[in-house]
């Protein structure tokens, strides 16, 4: 992908070719379909279209907001900032959560080998 | 005992012995089998029945009214469960493929809430896959029809929470709102959703969509039910650290206060082009019935609204890529057959277990955080976020409640924009402001279009205003169901 420096990348962003579609699916860890690829590339340039008009927003000097409870400053007990004590407890059962596994001996969750000898 | 009846109605009937917790539960579990798949009618809404763990509570909820005890708050309240919340003893498979016969081995904090106050938990509730949709069409388990019209979407995510309550599978359900998922199916189907203050009840045991979004709340067929329900969710929880230390409030009795002297906003930005004329005309009636009862109405503005669809989903998607990464094959859920590899391992059985919306949002997520274009997109759509956040603050250190049409027009037919992700996204053009903000809303149901489909409004009050918000939301159905007994 091409470094793009971010104020044209709205812009340059209405032409999501098949590469940035295969190599964004790679980042995601999908396997898109040969059927799949233009269609995605149709809707993403779609979307992105829509999406520059953020572009005609004035944002100099605006801080960015991850979740509502930084607009909350001061009113701490509001914004839901307490973490619980960290002490120990027993967590689930280990028979409970291994059965849900796709495949395991009991003890791991089992893949296929990943360094061969 | 009727379709509607209330739930404060159920509780003294049970408490009563007039009915059996456990003959509520039966009669419910019997009405979705015989009416929620009948054949080229199915509404679908269930995805799976939780028979036994519903059985046992009613036995239970029996047996103290039978020795004479106090009964707790929802006693014998038959309810659903959106599929995307952890339940133990039924199937959670946030409607995707992926997690086909997965079995979560806890409950999550708002459903094990309902259990402690004796509702009877009938079961899991269609939805769009991991609560990504507005029509509940992507669902791979089937789309969810519209009880009030079978052609008709009945909205989504939480298409099934909807359709269930209005079909009077349920008496109340919870649901989860990320960009409208609660209201504007509400509003669909013609009963009550609320969505609460990021913060007043726990998302513990909810799988995540967008976790700077997401709420759980309920839908139900009244305002009162509503606000019950919230006084028994709300609450802080150490399993969620997002959760807020503010205390619940009773929600039942301040619903029920008089809106006189309460000031209403109307957002001129929600009365633009592309409102469909009846829906204004429900929003004007309601303006008016408040009027009527001692409110002041006046026009206030929301300037970035036209900002909050793009806002949101770039900011829904790029959590979502981050959130669905969890879904890889290895611990719970669908893994590919034979994988030669480990990275093969993931990339198929994701490619397998997704859905195409889905893996739409997780592509423009995953392009919106990609090197070179964070900036462009992520940070600006999160600048704008507090743009928009701070129009609401502006707007309610002059008003209550807001007064807005929920959505553009009334549910549309299946099948429809199924092809056009971006109109269906311009939909959600009136729930989305308020999810970035935090802020709560209600959709009230407010008559329907001449074609009989339901319309709801939408009331949206501050942070942890909610007490303001049903006080407002119960004047105006109040007004509504007078309006209705005299057109009868």
């Amino acid at each position: 992908m091409n470094d793009t420096h971010p104020d044209s990348a709205i812009e340059a962003a209405a032409a999501v070719t098949l590469d940035h579609v295969r190599h964004v699916a790679a980042l995601a860890n999908l396997q898109l379909s040969p059927e799949e690829e233009p269609r995605m590339q149709r809707d993403l340039n779609a979307i992105l279209s829509h999406v520059a008009a953020l572009n005609s927003v004035d944002t100099t000097g605006v801080p960015a907001m991850a979740q509502v409870g930084e607009m909350l400053q001061g009113e701490a007990v509001l914004a839901g900032a307490t973490l619980r004590l960290d002490e120990q407890k027993p967590s689930v059962d280990r028979a409970a959560v291994m059965h849900e596994a796709p495949e395991t001996d009991g003890r791991f969750f089992k893949v296929p080998k990943v360094i061969e000898r | 005992m009727t379709e509607s009846a209330t739930l404060s109605s159920i509780v003294t009937a049970v408490r009563n012995r007039t009915v059996s917790a456990t003959t509520l539960a039966e009669e419910h579990l019997q009405r979705i089998r015989l009416h929620d798949q009948v054949p080229g009618q199915e509404i679908n809404s269930f995805l799976s029945l939780a028979e036994e763990r519903a059985l046992a509570q009613a036995g239970a909820v029996d047996e103290l009214a039978r020795r004479g005890d106090p009964l707790p708050v929802l006693a014998g309240v038959p309810v659903g469960i959106k599929d995307v919340l952890a339940m133990r003893g039924a199937p959670a498979t946030a409607g995707s493929a992926i997690l086909k016969g997965y079995h979560p081995p806890y409950d999550a904090t708002a459903v094990a809430k309902l259990d402690a106050a004796g509702a009877t938990l009938l079961g899991k509730l269609n939805c769009d896959e991991f609560a990504m949709g507005s029509s509940n069409e992507n669902s791979a388990y089937g789309p969810v029809r519209n009880p009030r019209a079978l052609d008709h979407v009945p909205g989504g995510s939480s298409g099934g929470s909807a359709a269930a309550v209005a079909a009077g599978f349920c008496a109340a359900s919870l649901g989860t709102d990320t960009g409208g998922s609660i209201r504007q199916p509400a509003a669909f189907c013609g009963v009550v959703g609320l969505l609460p203050t990021y913060g007043r009840i726990s998302r513990y045991g909810l799988i995540a969509y967008a976790s700077s979004l997401d709420r759980v709340g309920p839908l139900a067929n009244s305002v009162e039910d509503a606000a019950l329900l919230l006084q028994v969710l709300s609450g802080q929880d150490s399993m969620d650290a997002t959760s807020s230390a503010a205390p619940a409030e009773d929600y039942v009795a301040a619903a029920k206060d008089p809106v006189a002297g309460m000031r209403i906003g109307l957002p001129d930005e929600y009365f633009a082009d592309g409102l469909d004329p009846e829906i204004r005309a429900a929003v004007e009636r309601a303006a008016d019935s408040l009027r009527g009862a001692g409110c002041t109405i006046q026009r206030v503005s929301l300037p970035h609204t036209a900002y909050a669809v793009p806002t949101y989903y770039v900011l829904a998607t790029a959590e979502a890529s981050s959130n669905l990464s969890r879904f890889d094959g290895v611990r719970y859920g669908h893994r590919t057959e034979n994988p030669r590899t480990l990275s093969a391992l993931f990339r198929e059985s994701r490619e397998e277990g997704f859905g195409a919306e889905v893996k739409r949002r997780i592509l423009l997520g995953t392009y919106a955080l990609s090197a070179g274009y964070y900036d462009a997109y992520y940070r600006k759509a999160q600048q704008v976020r507090t743009l928009i956040t701070r129009d609401f603050l502006q707007a309610f250190a002059g008003v209550d409640a807001l007064l807005t049409p929920m959505t553009p027009g009334p549910a549309w037919k299946l099948g429809e924009k199924v092809d056009d992700p971006v109109s269906m996204y311009l939909a959600d053009v009136y729930t989305v402001a308020a999810s970035l903000a935090g802020i709560c809303g209600i959709s009230v149901p407010s008559g329907t279009t001449a074609a009989g489909l339901p319309i709801g409004v939408q009331l949206l009050a501050g942070h942890f205003a909610e007490a303001k918000l049903l006080r407002v939301a119960r004047a105006v159905e109040a007004a509504e169901n007078v309006s209705e007994w005299s057109a009868h």
